[in-house]
């Protein structure tokens, strides 16, 4: 709650930038961002490539995008003291679900999208009724789910399905300026996560149950309303990436979100945002340090051409050596 | 005691629904070959066990048992005398694995889960990476027949698991397993009474490597090599582990009931199958039954405590 009252008295004029420096356990992902920009310059001018030209930027945030939003959804319950490891079957799910409901008529958008947010919604709400009524730890019930909603995959899908309208597919494709739509649209979700975090009462509440379910429990806040609650954001969030994910590939397909490791890459996001994994702190802007972090990484390695396995080894040392020196840090606070 | 009951009432319910659609299940071969083909993920469980009781997570365990078979298959490439050396190696690698998640998370105090998910990305990397992409070589047959041969009537992998469920009940049994149950509950007050909880810890995650190295030696004869081998099988030694009665956070539950589970889960995919839902449908309700499983166990509890108390 400090923090929050240190961001109440940065100025008015202050920029967004001053704002999220204030976010302190964001600032070490900014500070580790800005040294992998300038390491990300030296290696693209020594090899040739102009890293901070337009069509790399671009190919940044478009990467970028669909994670983004998951992570974003990822850190609200993460914050609430859960977690979701659902999230890649279910973008899986409503990659089909858009495809198939759109089948190319531009009039079975709106539908489209409605059922792919409601779908998604509503393992949400599954989700979250089976982690607070059922007592089952979010770990268990969240895999559980995913295994359900891969059954009912495999059962139906074979291979990609349905198909996008081509007006539907700008989503995926566009540029506004030098700014792709996916990237806008992952800047909306973010900026609407983070005003619900730090200026509604339901943030206060999720950064509340995170911290210690107990204790707000006992000052009156209703607990599994909170976490179911942010359960069904982080499927609506993973539902919009389904969508995005849909109008790239024009059609819907049954391994889109496995294939895109999207459970476990959201939470290292997160995690490597600053976001304590028991929940109750952190926060939406160190969350999109984390992916930035990620695709920044990855467009270096892409202009080194290095081997996709060795991506894996040095995203994983990276991930432990990030989070040893979150843990350092707070130890000596 | 009475937490793990529930899980081998179940079990016996399982195994008699299968002996009543095929009535040669309860016959020596057939449960045999069943045993035989559980091993694997009964040892996995039993040293997740270990890690999960103790307040942790391994989530490396998967892809340690895919980089255990592929360096095997790599190194021994068919030859015979290079199968014990191989066979030691991997033991060792599967032990330094667990020593390093261990000291990563309790001297450097990363959460487990991240801890063992960055293994798990560096390992499935850094072997493909040696490999090539894709595994190579090939295992010999003295390898192969740990995994699929047999010492008179009885596999040599049954063997092996009563073997390592004999020790881990002992390890539970002994003064490592109460401070490793105390660290569990509260680490805070064990630590206070005199328990090294991170050495105790470390020492959690060694045996659970040293597990994902038993279960890789016993996969590769059985299932052969491939870069799939150890797939999923982290969240399946989890959900055996859960379905025991072992509670996520530590603290409760005993290794029995954990293989128990194990069994559980397998005797459950047998199911499954004679009764023709396989392949698609089969996640689907292992997913539900996991839910449901852990859901009981959950509302019984408190229930148990109260008795327990009066």
């Amino acid at each position: 709650m400090t923090q929050q009252l240190k961001l109440g008295r940065v100025p008015a004029g202050g920029s967004l930038l001053r704002r999220i420096s204030a976010d302190r356990p964001a600032r070490p992902v900014y500070v580790a961002l800005v040294l992998l920009v300038v390491l990300g310059w030296l290696v693209f001018a020594l090899d040739g490539g102009t890293f901070l030209g337009q069509e790399n930027i671009v190919g940044i945030q478009q990467r970028s995008a669909a994670l983004g939003i998951v992570a974003v959804g990822q850190t609200l319950v993460i914050l609430a003291g859960s977690l979701d490891l659902s999230v890649a079957y279910l973008i899986s799910l409503t990659s089909l679900v858009t495809a198939e409901i759109m089948a190319g008529a531009d009039s079975g958008v709106p539908a489209a999208v409605a059922a792919a947010l409601a779908v998604s919604a509503l393992i949400g709400l599954v989700n979250g009724l089976i982690v607070t009524r059922l007592r089952v730890h979010a770990f268990i019930a969240t895999l559980g789910v995913a295994l359900v909603v891969r059954g009912a995959l495999d059962a139906r899908y074979d291979g990609p399905a349905g198909s996008v309208p081509e007006s539907f597919q700008h989503l995926g494709y566009d540029r506004i300026g030098p700014l792709p739509v996916s990237a806008l649209l992952w800047a909306a979700v973010a900026a609407g996560a983070w005003l619900l975090l730090s200026r509604t009462r339901l943030g206060y509440r999720i950064y509340a149950v995170g911290g210690d379910a107990e204790v707000a429990r006992l000052s009156g806040v209703r607990t599994e309303r909170v976490v179911v609650i942010a359960h069904v954001l982080c499927s609506v969030c993973a539902g919009i990436a389904g969508l995005l994910l849909a109008s790239r590939l024009g059609a819907g397909a049954p391994t889109v979100g496995t294939d895109g490791g999207y459970d476990l890459e959201s939470i290292a996001a997160v995690v490597l945002g600053g976001t304590a994994l028991a929940g109750g702190r952190g926060g939406v802007a160190g969350t999109v340090g984390g992916v930035l972090l990620l695709a920044v990484l990855d467009s270096i390695f892409n202009q080194l051409e290095v081997n996709s396995f060795a991506k894996d080894v040095v995203r994983g040392v990276i991930l432990v050596a990030a989070l040893a020196i979150y843990a350092r840090g707070r130890r000596t606070r | 005691m009475r937490r793990a009951l529930p899980i081998f009432v179940v079990l016996a319910g399982l195994l008699v629904a299968i002996a009543v659609v095929n009535p040669y299940f309860l016959e020596p071969t057939a449960f045999l070959a069943f045993v035989k083909r559980a091993a694997p993920l009964v040892i996995l469980a039993a040293g997740q066990y270990f890690v999960i009781v103790s307040g942790e997570f391994d989530l490396s365990v998967g892809s340690l048992v895919t980089a255990e078979v592929v360096i095997a298959a790599r190194l021994i490439d068919g030859s015979a005398e290079a199968t014990w050396p191989v066979l030691a190696l991997m033991i060792a690698f599967g032990l330094i694995v667990g020593l390093v998640n261990g000291a990563v998370t309790t001297l450097l105090r990363v959460p487990s889960f991240i801890t063992t998910l960055g293994m798990l990305l560096i390992l499935s990397g850094a072997v493909f990476l040696w490999t090539g992409g894709s595994p190579r070589g090939a295992l010999s047959e003295q390898f192969r027949q740990l995994g699929r041969g047999s010492l008179g009537p009885v596999p040599w992998s049954v063997l092996i698991l009563v073997a390592v469920a004999a020790a881990a009940v002992w390890a539970t049994r002994a003064r490592f397993g109460h401070t490793l149950v105390a660290a569990g509950d509260n680490d805070r007050a064990a630590a206070l009474s005199g328990v090294r909880v991170a050495r105790v810890r470390t020492v959690a995650f060694m045996i659970s490597g040293l597990s994902a190295a038993v279960a890789a030696i016993l996969l590769g004869g059985f299932a052969g090599v491939s870069a799939q081998v150890g797939k999923g099988l982290e969240f399946q030694a989890i959900t055996a582990v859960v379905l025991g009665g072992v509670v996520l956070g530590g603290g409760r539950g005993s290794v029995a009931a954990a293989m128990a589970g194990a069994f559980t889960l397998e005797a459950l995919f047998t199911l499954l199958n004679l009764y023709g839902i396989s392949g698609a449908l089969e996640p689907a309700v292992q997913g539900v039954i996991i839910i449901a499983a852990v859901a009981l166990g959950a509302v019984r509890f408190p229930r148990a405590r109260a008795a327990a108390a009066s």
